[in-house]
């Protein structure tokens, strides 16, 4: 499996995407530009110029045909995917952070981050199918708990919200009340900051990742722990592979430990575990940086990687990996 | 806060203002309640001072009584005060008001007793020792004792009794763990908080736990060198661990004990602490103990400055080299000795005397250590008087102390001596300057303690300039490893004591050139090595079988720190403490170098395997089982696919399992996630298709013309025919 290395940002990775179809990929970084690339060879397609800071995440919509982007220059913005241009800006008081679509792609959620004195809130905005009529009302705005949200998205038939952050907590919200329906449950819940979330391909799991070292599979409807995966360094990454009953997790050494030594200290691996049986499959290696964002093709026949290092990792299963037997 | 206006300036003031400050009575001027006008209390300092003084005040440990004072009349009670005050004040600093005569009211004559307070209870005990018994003059011979200790002997009752009979009660098996039925070894490991004692199962693959605790000590465990006791080092002292459930079965008080060693038959424990002297000028105090490890009973105690402990060895723990008493005369723990300046203290442990009652005079020892197996004493005397009188190393045999062998070194710079496990072959490893003095390099005196007159012969390396770099014996064996050479690929070296045709002289077996090792592991059975490259190596292993002079396995643990073999040399271990903050944790190996397993344990601080006593069996049986190896190995090999059978069988089962769960619970899902179908169309728009299903793919030939051109391409028949 020899990956193509996809050098376009010149600053660390946060974020990896790919279209319904997998054909395209929109990679977001700590530069101010999401870029979409060819998902099969790994060229270089475009740019979306616009934002003034760090871009955190972003989403694409099921006709692949608007991007949503959220960044920390107090804005999310709406693009149109073929040629470039941005359609609306919400603005914001504080950095944002986590952007999703829900089903339908009639509606966003975006998360922004405390600031000075806000908290940490989650906002629901209704997208229109015309750009034109777009306003920056929010449907609903829910005040976060103490601390970032890393990653909200929407549960089944845009009923729930389900976020997760820095108190370690994933919390599930009514998305039209914006009550708190549930919390993870203490004894089986993340110890420290949860980093990542990654839905499966259907929405019936997700998986989340943590600075304690571990990964954990959660029911979207019950928010009841279903698998618990262990590595040896904070995990900043995760995805769920779409083909096999393969999880896969990156992370590494915390960026600001790195400077000892040895690149093989800091693991900066993305860790194949069984889904079902919890065990380690494999690693694929080659960031030299912890790994920050990581993604299935739909086809999970190839996933890529996007790490600290700036460099985007595109992989493509060679054909033993199918026949893995554990 | 006010502002202090000093006395002169009020009274100025006062002048000015033309009154008169005499004709005030202060004490009747009152403050408003909860008003001070700015002016701090005085009281509230004097609370305060009184608080910094209450850490002393606690107690009276640090107050001796002193009896058998001479009775004075008034008029001598200040001259005996004097020479009192003299006395003691030589040992610590007596508190301002320290010391107190009491008087007969009647006669006005001093009582013939007094107290005196110290500013530390250890002033107080250092006092009781050394003026107890202080003869003033032939009719006053002082007894001092400690006041806390009154109590004690005011309740000893007048009339003996005959003490109780205890009933008998059975002990616990303290070497259960050496019946396990699977013969497996113990280890102990020390990770953040907890201590575990686990089971190494190479079997499963993991270890199984047999005891666990949280905060089982404060520092660090040590096992016994027979595996019989664990030991926890706690503020107020040691304690010793054992039998199946790890009980207490004894505790050893010694406040503040910082390290603790056993004697090699585990009858005793030495404990040791230092403590800060109240006069920064003086050096540390240092208390030793010794204890019997059965019985809880301090055999003999030991205190002094550390300059008294630091003389000779090399460094160690704050200038003391520990452990302070090495223990010789083999399991029996007859002997123990220290060394001192010009001096090495012999004591035996029948009576914890000096043997013969006085110390072996030696001028300028510099270092000695015992023979593991017999009573010997090897020592180093570096070079006198520069150069006139050689260096020598001696063999002294005890308890008669004749001198079994001396050996005279010249232009010595550093000696170190090398025991081998049975205390047959002694190696002395001799740094010598060059001519110039510029340099120095090294050669080895080999000594033959068991044969008639201890031959001596003389080895040094083909390239005698190498520096050396670790050497080791082979335990039981004849033969030795070295490491020598320069840094980043040193050569390893291997010689055996004997030649084929003669036993009586050294030969080389073979030089391993550049490898990637600084520290020699020797399983314990001899034979294999383990040549490992810790520290800058990053935790490079190569599992070496001398017999065959082959490398069986290379391996390597990332960042290895510590590695140590199994007592039975069937495993090795090898671990990352937190030395590193990453990669903490420790592998698993079998002799050959296979990784077992992998357990990472976050803040890992400690590992030790349980050590086993020595075996029962004399070494002709033991040979017969070596032979008949293959024997006995048939049941161990059946029992192996026995047990490897059932685990893939448990295995398998679980898998089957999960996978059952995880299955259902699909199912469940797909279920609502089929009810909700109308309604997640409807978010769609009707759009019929839903996620993972039927959209096709398609695939699409694009033809571009990128560029049309034309060639004559020359076709040769030649060619064609080829």
């Amino acid at each position: 499996m020899r990956p193509i290395l996809m050098k376009g940002h010149e600053r660390p990775l946060t974020f990896l995407k790919y279209n319904r179809e997998g054909d395209l990929l929109f990679s977001c970084a700590k530069d101010h530009t999401p870029t979409v690339w060819f998902a099969d060879n790994g060229e270089r397609l475009g740019t979306y110029r616009g934002h003034n800071g760090a871009v955190w995440c972003c989403d694409v919509s099921r006709d692949s045909t608007r991007l949503i982007t959220g960044s920390a220059d107090q804005s999310a913005k709406l693009w149109n995917v073929q040629t470039g241009t941005q359609l609306f800006s919400f603005n914001f008081d504080s950095p944002a952070r986590a952007v999703d679509f829900g089903v339908g792609d009639d509606l966003a959620v975006i998360t922004t981050d405390p600031f000075i004195e806000l908290p940490s809130a989650i906002h629901v905005k209704r997208i229109s199918k015309d750009p034109s009529e777009q306003t920056a009302k929010s449907l609903l705005e829910i005040r976060g708990p103490v601390g970032r949200i890393n990653r909200a998205v929407w549960g089944p038939l845009n009923k729930t919200i389900i976020s997760a952050g820095e108190d370690a907590v994933v919390r599930m919200w009514d998305s039209e009340t914006g009550k708190l329906i549930k919390e993870s449950e203490k004894e089986t819940g993340h110890v420290k900051a949860i980093t990542s979330l990654s839905k499966s391909a259907d929405g019936s799991h997700f998986l989340t990742g943590s600075v304690d070292h571990s990964a954990r599979l959660w029911d979207t409807r019950t928010l009841t722990l279903i698998k618990t995966y262990v590595t040896e360094r904070p995990v900043n990454a995760v995805a769920i592979s779409p083909l096999l009953d393969h999880v896969v997790i990156g992370g590494g050494q915390h960026a600001v430990d790195v400077t000892t030594t040895d690149r093989r200290a800091g693991k900066f691996e993305a860790k194949f575990f069984h889904k079902i049986l919890q065990e380690e499959i494999g690693g694929v290696k080659g960031h030299f940086g912890p790994i920050n964002a990581l993604a299935f093709n739909p086809d999970g026949r190839s996933f890529s990687s996007g790490g600290e290092d700036g460099y985007i990792r595109l992989h493509h299963f060679d054909p033993d990996y199918f026949h893995i037997k554990v | 806060m006010g502002v202090r206006i000093p006395m002169e300036e009020i009274f100025a003031k006062a002048d000015e203002l033309n009154f008169d400050l005499t004709q005030i009575d202060l004490d009747s001027i009152k403050l408003p309640p909860g008003e001070d006008f700015g002016i701090p209390s005085d009281d509230d300092e004097e609370d305060l001072r009184l608080e910094e003084n209450l850490e002393f005040e606690a107690g009276y440990g640090n107050v001796i009584v002193v009896d058998h004072l001479p009775c004075v009349p008034p008029e001598k009670f200040e001259k005996l005060e004097g020479v009192i005050r003299k006395i003691f004040s030589q040992i610590g600093v007596i508190k301002e008001d320290g010391l107190w005569m009491p008087v007969d009211p009647a006669t006005q004559k001093t009582l013939g007793y007094g107290f005196i307070e110290y500013n530390t209870p250890q002033e107080a005990e250092l006092a009781k020792e050394k003026t107890h018994g202080y003869k003033l003059d032939k009719t006053h011979i002082f007894a001092v004792n400690l006041l806390d200790d009154f109590d004690r002997f005011m309740k000893v009752p007048d009339e003996w009794a005959l003490p109780e009979t205890k009933p008998y009660t059975p002990g616990e098996n303290l070497q259960q763990w050496l019946t396990d039925e699977k013969a497996r070894d113990q280890f102990v490991i020390r990770a953040g908080n907890d201590t575990e004692v686990l089971w190494n199962d190479p079997r499963q693959l993991k270890p199984q736990r047999a005891y666990h605790r949280a905060h089982w000590t404060e520092s660090f465990v040590q096992w016994s060198p027979r595996g019989t006791y664990l030991a926890t080092v706690h503020r107020q002292g040691a304690a010793v661990w054992g039998g199946k459930e790890f009980n207490r079965l004894m505790r050893y008080a010694h406040p503040q004990v910082k390290l603790i060693d056993f004697s090699p038959g585990e009858k005793f424990l030495v404990t040791y602490s230092s403590h800060e002297p109240s006069n920064p000028r003086e050096s540390h105090k240092i208390v030793l103990n010794i204890f019997d490890v059965r019985t809880g009973k301090v055999m003999r105690d030991f205190k002094g400055n550390a300059d008294e402990f630091a003389a000779g060895g090399t460094g160690g723990v704050s200038g003391v080299s520990w452990p302070v008493f090495r223990w010789g005369g083999g399991k029996e723990d007859k002997y123990f000795a220290r060394i001192g300046k010009n001096v090495i203290s012999v004591y035996e442990t029948e009576t914890f005397t000096l043997i013969d009652k006085k110390s072996i005079k030696v001028e300028n020892v510099l270092d000695f250590s015992w023979s593991p197996s017999d009573p010997i004493l090897a020592l180093f005397v570096p070079e006198l008087g520069g150069g006139n009188q050689p260096a020598r190393v001696s063999l002294i045999q005890l308890p008669g102390k004749e001198e079994l062998r001396q050996k005279n070194l010249f232009s010595v710079s550093d000696c170190r001596m090398y025991w081998q496990s049975n205390g047959e072959y002694l190696a002395v490893k001799v740094d010598r300057y060059t001519k110039t003095k510029k340099s120095t390099y090294t050669g080895f005196e080999l000594f033959r303690i068991k044969e008639r007159d201890i031959p001596i012969e003389v080895l040094e390396l083909e390239n005698k300039n190498d520096k050396i770099i670790a050497f080791a014996w082979e335990p039981k064996g004849h033969r030795f490893a070295v490491i020598h050479g320069d840094s980043p690929r040193p050569d390893i070296s291997f010689y055996s004591m004997r030649t084929s045709h003669n036993t009586g002289r050294v030969s080389k077996l073979i030089t391993l050139k550049g490898k990637p090792a600084n520290a020699l592991f020797w399983s314990p059975t001899g034979r294999f090595i383990l040549l490992a490259g810790l520290r800058g190596f990053n935790g490079q292993l190569e599992f070496f079988n001398v017999d065959e002079l082959e490398t069986m396995q290379t391996g390597e643990h990332f960042m290895a720190t510590d590695i140590e073999w199994d007592p039975t040399g069937r495993y090795v271990a090898t671990s990352v403490t937190s030395v590193h903050e990453m990669e903490n944790g420790f592998h698993i190996w079998s002799f050959n170098g296979k990784l077992l397993y992998r357990i990472p344990r976050d803040r890992f601080y400690q590992f030790l395997w349980r050590p086993r006593p020595a075996s029962f069996l004399t070494a002709e049986k033991e040979e017969e089982i070596a032979k008949n190896l293959k024997k006995y190995s048939k049941k161990y090999e059946a029992e192996d696919q026995d047990v490897s059978l059932l685990l893939s069988e448990q295995d398998r089962e679980k898998r089957r399992k999960l996978q059952e769960e995880w299955e259902a619970w699909v199912k469940k899902w797909k279920q609502v996630h089929e009810e909700e179908k109308i309604a997640r169309q409807n978010l769609r728009d009707g759009e019929a298709s839903d996620e993972e299903e039927e959209y096709e793919a398609k695939e699409v030939e694009v033809e571009e013309v990128i560029d049309t051109r034309e060639e004559i391409v020359h076709y040769e028949e030649d060619d064609a025919d080829n």
